[in-house]
């Protein structure tokens, strides 16, 4: 029966604003309370066109598929071979992306060199300098070279196999970094040259250069420091890939890493997360089409990043033309982040298993984003090594299936002909053809 | 004395050839002669060696040096110095902008003047400058000292931490939550070693100490008009 007022008319059901919606309204409440904007971890939350609107189309009569246990589909990749003597040279195209040591804790670090070594792949230091246990599990180090320039050291970075410079992050194109009080741990402080327990802030722009024509010295000068032995990447956010890839080359990089809006950051507002920066899926053919129109596409490497999950992802990036990925969010789940087994822990929390991002805090249950010695020591970092290479072994066998079911022997042999797209916004992004036609917005010689 | 013709055998044998020194090494006397404002110059050196550069320099001389003395018979490009470890970096002329940006160690001495942003985000390193320095030097200074002998410009010490500045003439004005702080005896004491480790003879007592106010160390709602 419908719901009637006193006099027995019949009430109208009950309508939440599309535009005020229960987020919204509690945004605002939180807002009016505390007068200071919300700060999380992770990448855009929000619903955005990505690998999930493609698809491959596998072989037919005119593509002929490779036989699944038979025959080889090569997985590895050289990075850097342009100028570095000594290039990175990985089994498979998934990379670790930089992460903090100080936004993570000392065994989840350890955890990542574990299971990054273990699966034949490179990963990354972050905003805090180099570790022991970083350095000493992992085969292939890369050195992030950031604004902060925490804990930067010429030791450290001769130690390193690879030089990340890093520009910006897909989390927050133009932002500089933060680090909450609770997570300046005295060795975190000690390694950043900070008091203990002081919110810490990381500048956006490097000190000592702006600008491309600085870049181009800048690398200059580490490839001098480290006798030219070691691949120097560039790292920019998902902002203007086609003139940002251009200019990163220009400059003298051996590879371009370039992050997606879905990309995690320990710490930043969320407006910025959500509302600045460019989805995965729009930057790639920009920043490939500058590599070809350069004439470096697979001289100068790129690696893209963002909200990269599964084999699936990884064999669609690279048919859109990327040389390898690198995962961030993804690594952490693998360990252990969010698991439903501290479902209690979040609770209290005020949050539940999958949407804890409250990462700056360092009350993480599960350990990894910490730097309390008891939570810490939740994470098993062999476990969680073992955990990772699993983990990364499945997305190379899932891609290797898909490049298989196209005909291809090696993941890079993946191209946009293998795939198409489900709507007309990841069309016009991946410029592949909408399912079911040879169109797409944008397409060069269409008529409107 | 070695002597390395930069013209004649190209950056990468110079920095090699200084690269290749080591603790042990005889040969501590070196000069680069003919360096025509090149970039990087004598960068990531890590030896007890001295290094006189014959002239001006471009960006980065001396960039990530450890335990050498590096003498700059000229002025000096951006980021000369820049995150600096240990040993000594002596400039006869000026300096362009970010001297010993991110240094951790060492002193770092300028005969002229200093350009803006000197000693940004410095993390340890000593700076002493004989003439002025420009606007936003030792912007987020973390640790170190930075002797100013003539004027400070504009936003001196912005957003620092705990990195000191003493300034003999006027600042301009003082960033965000740098504060005039008090000379007391032990700070008299570290700037008349500075003073004289850096050669300069000046009277400390002329000097004005200023350093961070504390106030942006946590994130207050009140104070973020000020970041």
């Amino acid at each position: 029966m419908t719901a009637q007022d006193s006099k027995g008319i019949p009430l109208t059901t009950p309508r939440l604003s599309a535009t005020f919606t229960p987020d919204v309204n509690s945004d605002i409440r939180r807002a009016a309370a505390t007068g200071i904007y919300d700060i999380r971890g992770g990448g855009a939350k929000r619903k955005l066109p990505s690998f999930d609107d493609l698809l491959f189309m596998g072989a037919s009569i005119s593509r002929y598929p490779l036989e699944g246990y038979r025959e080889k589909c090569e997985t590895s990749v050289t990075i850097g071979a342009l100028n570095a003597e000594n290039p990175i040279e990985l089994d498979i195209p998934i990379t670790i992306a930089g992460m903090s040591f100080g936004a993570l804790s000392g065994p989840a670090k350890e955890a990542l060199g574990r299971g990054a070594s273990a699966a034949g792949t490179s990963t990354t230091t972050g905003d805090g300098g180099m570790t022991p246990e970083e350095r000493g599990h992992s085969s292939k180090l890369v050195y992030q070279y950031l604004p902060s320039r925490y804990g930067m050291n010429p030791d450290d970075l001769r130690k390193a196999d690879a030089i990340e410079i890093v520009v910006g992050q897909g989390a927050k194109p133009g932002g500089g970094g933060m680090l909450l009080g609770q997570k300046i741990s005295d060795r975190v402080a000690e390694m950043r040259t900070l008091p203990g327990g002081i919110d810490q802030r990381s500048a956006c722009r490097h000190p000592d250069w702006t600008g491309p024509d600085d870049l181009e010295i800048k690398i200059l000068e580490l490839r001098e420091i480290t006798g030219w032995k070691v691949p120097i990447y560039v790292k920019v956010a998902g902002a203007r890939p086609y003139y940002d890839t251009t200019l990163a080359v220009k400059s003298g990089a051996d590879a371009v890493v370039l992050d997606g809006m879905q990309g995690g950051t320990a710490a930043t507002q969320d407006v910025f997360i959500e509302h600045v920066g460019l989805p995965t899926l729009a930057i790639i053919r920009p920043a490939v089409q500058a590599l070809q129109d350069l004439g470096m596409h697979r001289k100068v490497q790129l690696i893209l990043s963002g909200g990269i999950r599964s084999g699936a992802d990884v064999a669609k990036a690279m048919a859109l033309g990327a040389d390898a990925v690198a995962i961030g969010t993804a690594a952490l789940i693998a360990l252990g982040d969010n698991d439903p087994k501290w479902e209690a822990e979040y609770n209290a929390l005020g949050t539940t298993a999958g949407a804890y991002d409250d990462w700056h805090e360092g009350r993480d249950p599960a350990g990894i984003t910490t730097q309390d010695p008891d939570l810490m020591a939740r994470l098993d970092p062999v476990e969680g090594g073992r955990r990772l290479r699993n983990y990364l072994k499945v997305m190379t066998l899932e891609a290797q299936t898909i490049a298989r079911a196209c005909g291809k022997n090696h993941l890079h042999n993946l191209e946009p002909e293998d795939l198409v797209a489900l709507t007309m916004e990841a069309a016009a992004m991946a410029r592949v053809p909408l399912a079911g036609t040879d169109w797409y917005p944008g397409k060069p010689g269409t008529t409107y | 004395m070695q002597t390395l013709d930069l013209q004649d055998v190209g950056l990468r044998t110079v920095n090699a050839t200084l690269h290749a020194q080591s603790e042990q090494t005889n040969q501590t006397a070196w000069e680069v002669t003919n360096p025509r404002g090149a970039h990087a110059i004598a960068c990531g050196l890590d030896a007890p060696i001295e290094v006189s550069v014959k002239g001006s320099t471009g960006y980065y001389c001396g960039g990530m040096n450890q335990q050498a003395t590096i003498h700059i018979e000229g002025s000096a490009g951006p980021g000369t110095g820049e995150n600096i470890m240990s040993g000594k970096i002596v400039i006869e002329g000026d300096a362009s902008q970010y001297l010993g940006a991110t240094g951790h160690g060492g002193l770092i001495v300028v005969k002229g003047n200093a350009s803006s942003r000197c000693g940004i985000s410095m993390k340890g390193v000593d700076i002493v400058v004989q003439g002025n320095i420009g606007h936003m030097s030792a912007f987020m200074g973390q640790s170190g000292n930075l002797v100013v002998c003539g004027d400070a410009g504009d936003a001196l010490g912005d957003s620092c931490y705990e990195a000191r500045f003493f300034v003999r003439g006027k600042v301009k004005s003082l960033g965000a939550d740098c504060v005039q702080k008090e000379m007391r005896p032990e700070h008299l004491e570290l700037l008349t070693s500075l003073l004289e480790a850096a050669g300069i003879d000046a009277d400390p007592t002329e000097f004005t100490r200023y350093g961070s106010a504390r106030t942006l160390y946590h994130f207050d709602v009140d104070n973020a008009g000020a970041y």
